[in-house]
């Protein structure tokens, strides 16, 4: 039998092949619970999870909920507004209360990077990120690297192009590296601003110009501009970026005929993508948000749904 | 009293040379240096220190820590820095400005002079600061503040932006003797970033600090150098374009010297792996071709001085997310262990070593001291350069914790130390 031999998903950089592809066809065998009349099923009766969100979130949040409650986990959900951390609690402080309370696993989305590694320091219960700050956000990776098996049937060998705030983005950061692990060929594109240093150690190619970086490929993933990167003078307006990066049906035109369009939501309709392209017949980004919830069920079922149960 | 160091090295910084010597010290001063062998008891009175298999050192003079008081006392005291630094071989210790309130008038440099007396340890030099709160804006009194006993001015943990401000404090400090060390760091370029910027700030995905944010302002620094001639000294530098910058000034003869610190020779910003907060300074540790840079740089004489800008820091600081940490880490207890190391690799010798932390700061600062030679003052400390141990959070004296070198094996301890011919630390057998 294949084991899951981990006891947190602290960022994809972890993992080894053979773990993502667990992760994947676990994923894609708990799927159709969602599908289901009745979707839940008793596996992580009498497990606890905790969803300490310190930042704010919607669909990641959800996903995690409802990926928990569909294997009859207990949840609780605590965001730092409603949390004592706005009373000045340090993160280990109310980690360490949290574990008082033992709980099997806590899913945490922090602004900070290595915020859950902190955490996995400090807690016996497991420790999920979902997402911190611009490190990783495995979990979206997994979902992604799964969508992309679902409509290619593989991910070896497949030409990826990521567009946007790479920098700032963990989506980025974890993409790439599952990517490349698992066999992909990744190029980033955006404005330089845009793009870190030494990018190329994670081992993709760099073009700046997202038509270069689309033509040919399979795969096209948008990021999220987050529109406060203004401030800092990543790039002078909305109007010019969508002008210069954002993607059109003309750019994605220069695609293979059958790629693929994602985007890890919210999306900035108009900015990162028009809405001919988001809504358009290459885009699978509901498809996303639908996995989201099968590859998180998996993920809470492979660390903890195991040996002791 | 008479006092009698019995055959041990002593190390002379000016002259390069260690040898074995027998030290006399008489009323605080070093009344006479004696081939070996040729030295006697005079009577009861003389109290004999045996230091056959130890090497005489100058007292250390580390001309950038931060002692923390008046204003954050939890973190440090001047008792405990005091402490920390006689321990750690040092008899001399210039305090950064950066207290609460902070150090920009005579009053609070009073109070610092005062502490350090009731302390009764190291022999503290305050450094005031150059513009009043630090905040760039208008300059301290500095002939009051020199008055008063300060001996250098800094805004550490800032640069002062505005350069005519900047070339004024130069100007304005050559007259009253008073050095000004700079901290270069273009904010606008490091601000947000947490650590050096480059594969790792890449790989573990923390907002890095550039370069060029400190070069920038070294450049500057150099510029106003040579347009007042007017001395300024690089506070720890930390790579390797700076260096070159400081290479080429001196070569031009502009008045400029610099300092580094053991962890930017020592440690590389893969250091911070897994978030570790002991590993967070500013600036921050740079990439391993840097660390080559600062070391080449000390062995040529690029870089002047080695100061700890011992940073305590309390767990309330340290013990966060990685960006929420504060910057700094200690370094009193480590500097002595990290520098013979350097010693050993061939980089530096040992009396070379041994100047860049004693006579060269207290050039820098225009303080007697770093020099034992027939009539100075008995500020020395006595070590065993060989002894080899892990070091552990028991060697540390300091209030606050936070090395990144707790747990690694060290080589080189200081077993005491004495200030005006009085022995004020030594270790327990």
């Amino acid at each position: 039998m294949r084991r899951f031999d981990h006891k947190d998903l602290l960022g994809i950089g972890q993992l080894r092949v053979e773990d993502i592809e667990l992760v994947l066809d676990t994923a894609g065998s708990l799927k159709e619970i969602s599908e289901r009349d009745i979707k839940k099923v008793p596996t992580l009766r009498g497990k606890s999870v905790v969803n300490f969100f310190y930042e704010p979130s919607t669909r990641t949040r959800t996903s995690f909920e409802m990926a928990a409650k569909r294997l009859s986990a207990d949840t609780v959900s605590l965001s730092a507004t409603g949390s004592s951390m706005v009373k000045g609690e340090t993160l280990i402080d109310t980690a360490r209360d949290l574990q008082a309370m033992n709980p099997d696993l806590i899913v945490i989305k922090h602004s900070s990077s290595g915020a859950p590694h902190l955490l996995s320091n400090r807690v016996e219960a497991g420790i999920i990120n979902a997402g911190d700050g611009i490190n990783e956000h495995p979990t979206q990776a997994l979902l992604d690297l799964y969508t992309i098996r679902e409509k290619k049937s593989k991910i070896k060998g497949l030409e990826v192009a990521i567009i946007g705030d790479i920098s700032h983005s963990r989506v980025a950061r974890s993409n790439i590296i599952g990517l490349i692990k698992m066999g992909a060929e990744v190029t980033v594109a955006g404005p330089p601003t845009m793009i870190p240093p030494a990018i190329e150690a994670l081992g993709v190619k760099v073009t700046y110009d997202p038509a270069e970086a689309v033509k040919d490929k399979d795969v096209v993933m948008l990021l999220r501009i987050q529109l406060e990167r203004q401030n800092r003078a990543l790039f002078p307006g909305l109007r010019e970026y969508a002008s210069f990066f954002g993607m059109n049906s003309d750019v994605l035109s220069l695609a293979k005929p059958d790629v693929i369009l994602m985007h890890p939501g919210p999306m900035n309709r108009g900015v990162e993508v028009t809405s001919e392209v988001a809504d358009g017949p290459y885009s699978v980004i509901l498809a996303q948000e639908a996995n989201g919830v099968a590859v998180r069920m998996a993920i809470l079922y492979l660390l903890i749904g195991g040996s002791g149960n | 009293m008479r006092t009698w160091i019995k055959a041990g090295s002593v190390v002379d910084p000016v002259r390069g040379t260690v040898e074995k010597v027998e030290l006399i010290i008489e009323k605080g001063k070093i009344a006479e240096i004696l081939p070996p062998g040729s030295a006697e008891r005079k009577g009861p009175q003389t109290k004999i220190i045996d230091a056959s298999d130890k090497v005489i050192l100058p007292g250390l003079v580390d001309m950038h820590v931060h002692l923390r008081e008046p204003g954050y006392e939890y973190k440090e005291t001047i008792a405990t820095g005091g402490r920390a630094g006689v321990a750690g071989g040092f008899t001399t210790l210039a305090c950064m400005p950066n207290t609460n309130p902070p150090n920009d008038s005579r009053s609070v440099t009073e109070f610092i002079l005062e502490r350090a007396k009731e302390a009764g340890l190291c022999r503290v030099l305050p450094v005031a600061a150059i513009t009043k709160g630090q905040k760039g804006e208008t300059l301290t009194e500095f002939g009051d503040l020199r008055e008063a006993g300060a001996v250098a001015l800094s805004d550490d943990g800032f640069s002062v932006k505005n350069s005519e401000l900047m070339r004024r404090a130069l100007e304005y400090a050559k007259y009253h003797g008073l050095t000004v060390i700079s901290h270069c760091e273009e904010a606008d370029l490091s601000r947000g970033g947490v650590m050096h910027e480059g594969v790792i700030s890449t790989q573990v995905g923390l907002p890095g600090i550039p370069s060029a944010s400190e070069e920038i302002m070294v450049y500057r620094d150099i510029c106003l150098a040579k347009l007042t001639k007017c001395p300024v000294h690089i506070a720890h530098v930390s790579t390797a374009g700076s260096v070159e910058l400081i290479r080429r000034a001196k070569e031009e003869e502009v008045p400029v010297s610099a300092e580094t610190a053991p962890h930017y020779f020592t440690l590389d910003h893969r250091a911070v792996a897994g978030y570790n907060t002991h590993a967070k300074v500013n600036p921050p540790l740079r990439t391993p071709e840097d660390v080559q840079a600062i070391r080449e740089g000390l062995s040529m004489g690029v870089i002047d001085v080695i100061a700890t800008d011992h940073a305590p820091h309390s767990t309330l600081e340290k013990e966060l997310e990685f960006d929420k940490a504060a910057f700094g880490m200690i370094g009193l207890s480590t500097a002595l262990a990290l520098t013979l190391e350097l010693v050993r690799e061939g980089v530096l010798g040992l009396a070379q070593a041994v100047k860049k932390l004693s006579y060269n700061p207290a050039s820098v600062l225009g303080v007697e001291a770093g020099h034992l030679k027939e009539g100075s003052t008995a500020d020395l400390s006595l070590i065993d350069p060989e002894y080899e141990y892990v070091f552990g959070e028991a060697d540390i004296l300091s209030k606050s914790k936070n090395s990144p070198f707790v747990g690694k094996s060290l080589r080189g301890r200081n077993e005491l130390t004495m200030i005006g011919g009085k022995v004020v630390w030594e270790r327990e057998t």
